[in-house]
């Protein structure tokens, strides 16, 4: 405890919050780690490694195992020799690990929050008060669902697939995780997960959660690498299903690559999601909306709500309660407890957004940041509006996965939905009015899978998530996402 | 209309000229009702967050001086007693004994009958003397009874007069009721400053604060306080939080600038602090000033002196060592 004497100045108007650290030891990390493969911890074959590093400084933090093909067979004949127990276990014996997995997340998640917020960039308020909780929610959920299957609405005996090879993001490592392992076990499947190359350091630790549970070997397997890893991985004859999160791109070519194969795929991809901002909307709040739509998590999330559709009438006023809103954000070292907005997870990602808002420039938005020094190591980029964009602009249909929102305006709610259907994907939308039959009208002609009214980037592990279009198809989460990894009605 | 750089979300013109959304009952209906919406769960929400705020070190230190002086020591009960009176107001003008470093507080607040005594009792210092008046806490009274309470604590020497309105009459959609009776209170009050207390756990719905808000400071508001503390639900989070966007609106669409103060409830130093973040992130730091933001509180003073002790020795005192008033 610090002792002063000092007397505080009242009078200067300015507080400045002194930092406010989460303790970096709370994360233990390894100088190196091996794949995650029946149970064990086992090397590569082919020895290769890859660093994983520190986006808020460019640190390196741990050498990891790199699957060759070798390494992900090994992995799914481990997954296939476990799903013979495993798929047999009455449902509510799968539920008791699911549970157990789940309260061991909420006991150690104070680590697992830290651990992310180094190995990602992302803010610590954010993977401790969003990420974890819905990490612990989702298999507590799933857990619920194990012995409930009969009654799902999907016959009397929806049978499991088999071996699941899931692919997941660097935007919420441990929570898409959740997403993709929590159905597939209560379902009756085992698993091979491959996360992604820049964050892999939350599913090593939910290795040792798995082995800390006691789940039987091999329902469970990581195997950590990039492309090729995930390529090997979808391709492998043993694998039943795909499920996969991740870029349009990407997705595309797994699909290309599964035609005719028979296996099962599921696949979240990109999204441009309309925030459509009517002139009677609870203004404060949508405010907070557009905040929570675009800048939450630095803007890498699929949903992201980066079109902001505002009516003409208010677009002003709209534009000008943004940018006061948007000073008061604080950018900086992601385990301060007060900070806003992180680091952007690789040089990569930062490269893909810089290049982005060039183009919005050159092709005439108006682009504004505000003041925000930029810390000189690591990745970074200011919260960032433009302005005057027009549906043609590439900032209004790329997707840019960053802290960049575009701002258009509209005249009628038929204009409004027919600017916000009008992008190749169709993953969520926002509609803000205080209106209620007006929220109805829109959900119902919005092409997304989510619409949010009067909120933003809300997700629950009981509220089926996916998309339309270009934004994949499939559902995570409720009821609908039990379908992804069940055999019903006539295949069962 | 207004030049400011923000630009009211409003549609009426009436925000630059509150003269015109004030002038019938038709026109003031319009335009609070005209005011945008809140969204409950959203403004909780945000109240919420902004409550994960993390204030250590010198912000702390900076954070407890600033609610010392930024508190109205409060004592409203049945049996007050010159001599109550008289003890809290020694420990308003020095609420640390051998601490020169500890600020006063803002004010002390009584009933009117006590005024006289309380400004003796902080005479030669910066503290000033705060009366509810208007039949507080109910305003269940005739307008003349109501003025005539506002006059005796501003005869006897009140500095800052705190008011309640008419929640019966706001209730009932009669504005205009209660608009005039804010404008005749003000006047009433002649140099000393005006609280008005919207009782907004009376009012229910934060629609009914943003809009009770508005009709204060159209009516000459200098302060606008939560509550009397006397009513079952007192100061919240959200409800601060929509008050502090009141007089940011405000002071963007008229330039006069408006207060508020906190009240009821509020006992911890944590949950002070707290509302200082509010203040910072939603009025702006220019409103973490002891004339623009007050707490008004009983209890909540020695939890901040123990912490503050803290913050310089680094042990907790024993309660013993805070003064009991």
């Amino acid at each position: 405890m610090a002792v002063t004497t000092q007397v505080p100045d009242l009078v200067t108007p300015t507080w400045d919050y002194a930092p406010a650290p989460e303790a970096r030891t709370l994360a233990t990390i390894e100088a190196s780690y091996d794949l995650f493969i029946g149970g064990d911890f086992v090397a590569p074959i082919d020895g290769r490694r890859f660093t994983t590093v520190d986006p808020s400084t460019g640190e390196p933090l741990a050498e990891v195992a790199e699957a060759g093909a070798a390494d992900v067979d090994k992995a799914v004949r481990a997954a296939r020799r476990a799903f013979i127990r495993w798929s047999k276990l009455p449902g509510a014996e799968r539920g008791k690990y699911l549970f157990r997995i789940a309260r061991l997340l909420q006991e150690r998640s104070r680590e697992l929050a830290v651990l992310e917020s180094i190995d990602n960039g992302k803010p610590i308020r954010e993977t401790r008060d969003v990420d974890l909780p819905l990490v612990a929610a989702h298999f507590f959920h799933h857990a619920g669902w194990a012995d409930k299957l009969a009654w799902a609405g999907y016959g009397p005996d929806p049978q499991p697939l088999g071996v699941a090879g899931q692919i997941i993001p660097w935007n919420f490592p441990l929570l898409m995780l959740a997403w993709k392992i929590a159905p597939a076990l209560a379902c009756g499947n085992t698993v091979v997960l491959k996360p992604a190359e820049t964050t892999p350091l939350t599913a090593l630790a939910f290795a040792d959660i798995c082995r800390q549970a006691e789940l039987p070997a091999g329902v469970v397997n990581i195997v950590t690498g990039a492309g090729e890893t995930g390529r090997a991985l979808v391709e492998h004859p043993g694998v039943d299903k795909v499920a996969f999160t991740g870029s349009t791109e990407v997705g595309r070519s797994i699909q290309r690559a599964l035609a005719g194969t028979g296996k099962r795929l599921t696949l979240e991809l990109g999204g441009k999601a309309a925030n459509v901002i009517f002139d009677d909307a609870p203004v404060d709040q949508a405010i907070e909306g557009i905040v929570n739509g675009i800048f939450f998590n630095q803007g890498h999330v699929c949903c992201a709500g980066s079109r902001l559709l505002v009516q003409e009438s208010v677009h002003d006023a709209v534009v000008a309660r943004l940018k006061r809103r948007l000073r008061t954000l604080r950018l900086g070292d992601p385990l301060d407890k007060n900070t806003d907005i992180g680091a952007i997870n690789s040089a990569e990602q930062l490269d893909r957004i810089t290049a982005l808002v060039d183009a919005g420039q050159a092709e005439g938005a108006v682009m504004w940041q505000p003041e925000c020094r930029l810390p000189e190591r690591g990745w970074w980029h200011a919260p960032t509006v433009f302005t005057g964009v027009a549906q043609s602009h590439r900032i209004a249909r790329e997707e840019i996965f960053g802290p960049v929102v575009s701002v258009l305006t509209f005249r009628t709610p038929s204009e409004a939905v027919a600017k916000a259907n009008n992008t190749p994907y169709g993953l969520s939308a926002g509609v803000w009015t205080e209106k209620g039959s007006r929220i109805l009208w829109m959900a119902q002609r919005l092409r997304a899978g989510v619409v949010w009214a009067n909120t933003f980037n809300r997700f629950d592990p009981a509220s089926p998530f996916g998309g339309y279009k270009e934004s994949g198809f499939g559902r995570e989460g409720g009821r609908h996402g039990l379908a992804a990894y069940l055999r019903t009605g006539a295949d069962a | 209309m207004s030049s400011s750089a923000v630009a009211p979300f409003v549609a009426p013109d009436a925000i630059g000229d509150l003269a015109a959304a004030t002038a019938s009952d038709s026109a003031l209906r319009r335009f609070l009702h005209g005011l945008p919406g809140v969204d409950q769960v959203g403004a909780e929400a945000r109240a919420a967050g902004l409550a994960t705020r993390s204030i250590k070190k010198d912000a702390k230190r900076w954070a407890l001086d600033m609610i010392v002086a930024m508190t109205d020591l409060t004592t409203l009960e049945g049996a007050d007693t010159p001599g109550k009176v008289r003890a809290m107001s020694a420990k308003a003008v020095q609420p640390e004994p051998g601490d020169p470093t500890c600020p006063s507080v803002a004010a002390v607040c009584v009933y009117p009958d006590l005024v006289a005594v309380a400004k003796r009792a902080v005479a030669g210092s910066s503290v000033a003397v705060a009366s509810v008046a208007t039949a507080f806490p109910s305003g269940r009274a005739s307008l003349e009874v109501k003025l005539a309470d506002v006059a005796s604590a501003v005869d006897a020497g009140a500095d800052e007069v705190d008011m309640v309105i008419d929640r019966g009459a706001f209730l009932a959609g009669r504005y205009s009721v209660v608009l005039e009776e804010i404008r005749a209170v003000k006047q009433a009050c002649g140099r000393a400053h005006l609280k008005v207390i919207l009782e907004t756990g009376e009012l229910a719905t934060l629609d009914n604060v943003r809009r009770a808000s508005w009709l204060a400071m159209a009516g000459g508001a200098d302060f606008i306080k939560t509550s009397t503390g006397k009513a079952a639900q007192s100061a919240t989070p959200p409800v601060t939080l929509v008050m502090l966007e009141a007089v940011r609106d405000f002071a963007e669409a008229t330039g006069t600038v408006v207060g508020v103060k906190v009240a009821g409830g509020i006992r911890t130093s944590k949950e002070a602090v707290r509302y200082l973040v509010l203040v910072h992130e939603t009025a702006g730091v220019e409103w973490l000033r002891p004339d623009r933001f007050r707490f008004g509180a009983s209890s909540l003073l020695n939890d901040v002196l123990m912490q503050r002790a803290f913050q310089r020795t680094g042990r907790y005192h024993s309660a013993d060592r805070v003064t009991l008033d």
